[in-house]
């Protein structure tokens, strides 16, 4: 089905008033599901029984005036996500059969707000790279074109929502993994701040950048999830004690006044021709309805993408140690003359984890060993305090900044995969939002001659979200691109 | 700029991160990761004196909590997930460490 599908709020009141029941609704995805992703591949694991159960517990609790703000919507989480009793691989093969004996805090945090989680989708092994294509379970195919990647590392999240599969699903966001895919997909993808939301449960790839967010078709939405998964936990000390505003309450539509502050510098080169065309039409859009733009200096942006590689693959080194063949699910047979703790170490980690996971691992083993540390890890970390100061200059004179998402739209699966350097290149508008901690979200501002979804970027100021996620409903009720659905299989 | 980056780095590196690579697994890392590095590289040119590291992006709390005894996993469930573990006993099972 590629019609418009309903929104969280008109999915709720539906169920609340009787008009439609929360098993209807969740069979309705899980048939979409089953018609859909043979082609897509956006599911590595549909929790299928778990849904329906849960929709039918909900149907038996339901009120006229059900407070639960998300009472039957279906939403699926990324595979990196814990789900008691339900398989959780991050789409890797060390953690084929790991079945979590805990839900990831942002996981019950929907479940207590009536939504329900039917599935685990597919993603790049453990959140790292750009297209999908590193899962170990096969890449996740664009439904724009299915011959091109999703982009990632939450490619399954966001073909999912983008092929109207369910109407929002979870992602994580380390270096641009939430909105990059976003972006590719046609979707609303949004990186809250860092400490925003809990990240307990979530599989760690780099626990400094690491945040979990939202992906829907559209900005409200976004911004309801937010409020569900938003705000402090015991079980991740990193989780701020500021409050959870009502990020709804802020989508007022008003942008007299917004200030958006364009990096020109960065936009200089490498950018497609189509994607440059769009994102200035979004910005002439943005300014035609009240806002000024300015141009704003980061300097040091252009070292984003280096700063971010050393700390990212540092963290993840550390990281992925705890796949060890002991703990979790995985252990390489190993020949009785050999049987060592060292061999089970380099065995079970060499046959378990893929390519570009080991590339990482060993990257960051470089960067943080002796001799290499302060030339690499350091220097990345006292580059990451200038770009956060580029920021923070930066948004004291505009309220958020405004770019591209991706400099390139949905590219060819295979094209990139043999060069590691030039996926990475990809991140370049995504990495800082992670390197400083800032909330970012991606907005379709349109589409390519062939149909393929370009995404503008806003970043914002820390615990700012209100502010992002009202520029971001404003310019999409003046296009309203959401409501363009990509062609059914 | 380039880095120099030998495969006989590459083979110190995969030990120190406990992984066994195929020859032609070191070949392609040595090539990749020189040419990562001499990306990483760039970052020399920044003029990073009397900036100090970030270690929190925003710090804006203390993250101190009584320290409380609270309900955890069971042993049993911990050990689930052990490819060897045995739950009745309590261990995690290894190959032979002492001789």
């Amino acid at each position: 089905m590629t019609g418009p599908l309903p929104s969280f709020d008109a999915i709720r009141l539906a169920i609340a008033g009787g008009d439609t029941s929360a098993v209807d609704v969740c069979r309705q995805a899980l048939d979409r599901i089953a018609a859909g992703d043979g082609r897509l591949n956006a599911f590595n694991h549909v929790m299928r029984e778990r849904a329906l159960q849960r929709a039918a517990e909900l149907d038996a609790s339901r009120r006229a005036d059900d407070p639960r703000p998300l009472l039957g919507v279906p939403i699926a989480v990324k595979d990196n996500l814990c789900t008691r009793g339900a398989p959780t691989t991050a789409s890797s093969r060390i953690l084929e059969s790991f079945v979590p004996p805990y839900d990831a805090t942002v996981v019950s945090r929907l479940e207590a707000a009536g939504a329900v989680v039917v599935g685990k989708t597919n993603c790049d092994e453990f959140a790292m790279g750009s297209s999908n294509e590193n899962s170990a379970f096969g890449p996740v195919r664009n439904p724009w074109d299915p011959a091109r990647s999703p982009g990632g590392s939450s490619g399954g999240s966001a073909a999912a929502v983008a092929a109207r599969f369910v109407p929002g699903a979870l992602g994580s966001d380390t270096g641009g993994s939430v909105r990059q895919p976003a972006s590719l997909c046609g979707v609303v993808g949004l990186k809250p701040t860092y400490g925003r939301v809990s990240r307990y449960g979530l599989l760690a790839f780099a626990s400094s950048l690491d945040q979990i967010g939202p992906l829907a078709l559209t900005v409200r939405d976004a911004a309801r999830l937010l409020e569900v998964i938003a705000g402090a936990d015991a079980r991740d000390a990193t989780t701020s004690p500021e409050a959870v505003p009502r990020y709804t309450d802020a989508l007022t539509g008003d942008l007299r006044g917004v200030r958006l502050g364009v990096p020109s510098t960065l936009l200089a080169d490498g950018v497609d021709a189509e994607v440059e065309r769009a994102f200035l039409q979004a910005r002439d859009t943005l300014q035609a309805a009240g806002a000024t733009i300015s141009d704003v200096a980061l300097p040091h942006t252009v070292y984003a993408i280096p700063a971010y590689y050393l700390i990212a693959n540092a963290e993840a080194s550390s990281n992925l140690a705890r796949y060890d063949g002991v703990r979790y699910t995985s252990r390489a047979p190993l020949d009785p003359a050999d049987a060592t703790l060292t061999a089970m170490y380099d065995r079970t980690r060499s046959e378990g984890f893929g390519a570009e996971v080991k590339r990482r691992i060993m990257l960051g083993t470089y960067a943080l060993s002796a001799g290499y540390y302060d030339a690499h890890y350091l220097k990345a970390q006292q580059v990451r305090t200038l770009i956060r100061r580029d920021y923070e200059r930066a948004l004291g004179t505009v309220d958020a900044v405004l770019m591209p998402t991706s400099p390139v739209p949905a590219f060819p699966l295979g094209e990139r995969l043999d060069d590691p350097l030039q996926m990475y290149l990809l991140d370049v508008f995504t990495v800082s939002a992670n390197l400083t901690g800032l909330p970012a979200i991606s907005v379709p501002a349109g589409f390519t001659q062939a149909r393929l979804p370009i995404g503008v970027q806003l970043v914002g100021r820390a615990f700012d979200e209100e502010t992002l996620l009202r520029i971001a409903d404003s310019y999409e009720r003046l296009v309203m691109w959401w409501k363009e659905a990509p062609p059914a299989s | 700029m380039t880095t120099p980056l030998t495969k006989a780095d590459v083979e110190r590196i995969a030990e120190l991160a406990h992984l066994e690579l195929s020859d032609a697994e070191t070949e392609a890392f040595t090539r990749q990761l020189a040419e990562i590095l001499a990306m990483a590289m760039r970052l020399q040119e920044v003029d990073t004196t009397n900036v100090p590291p970030t270690t929190h992006v925003l710090s804006r709390h203390e993250a101190l909590r009584p320290d409380e005894v609270r309900a955890s996993l069971t042993r049993a469930e911990a050990l689930a997930n052990a490819p060897d573990g045995t739950p009745e006993e309590g261990f995690f099972k290894v190959p032979k460490v002492l001789e």
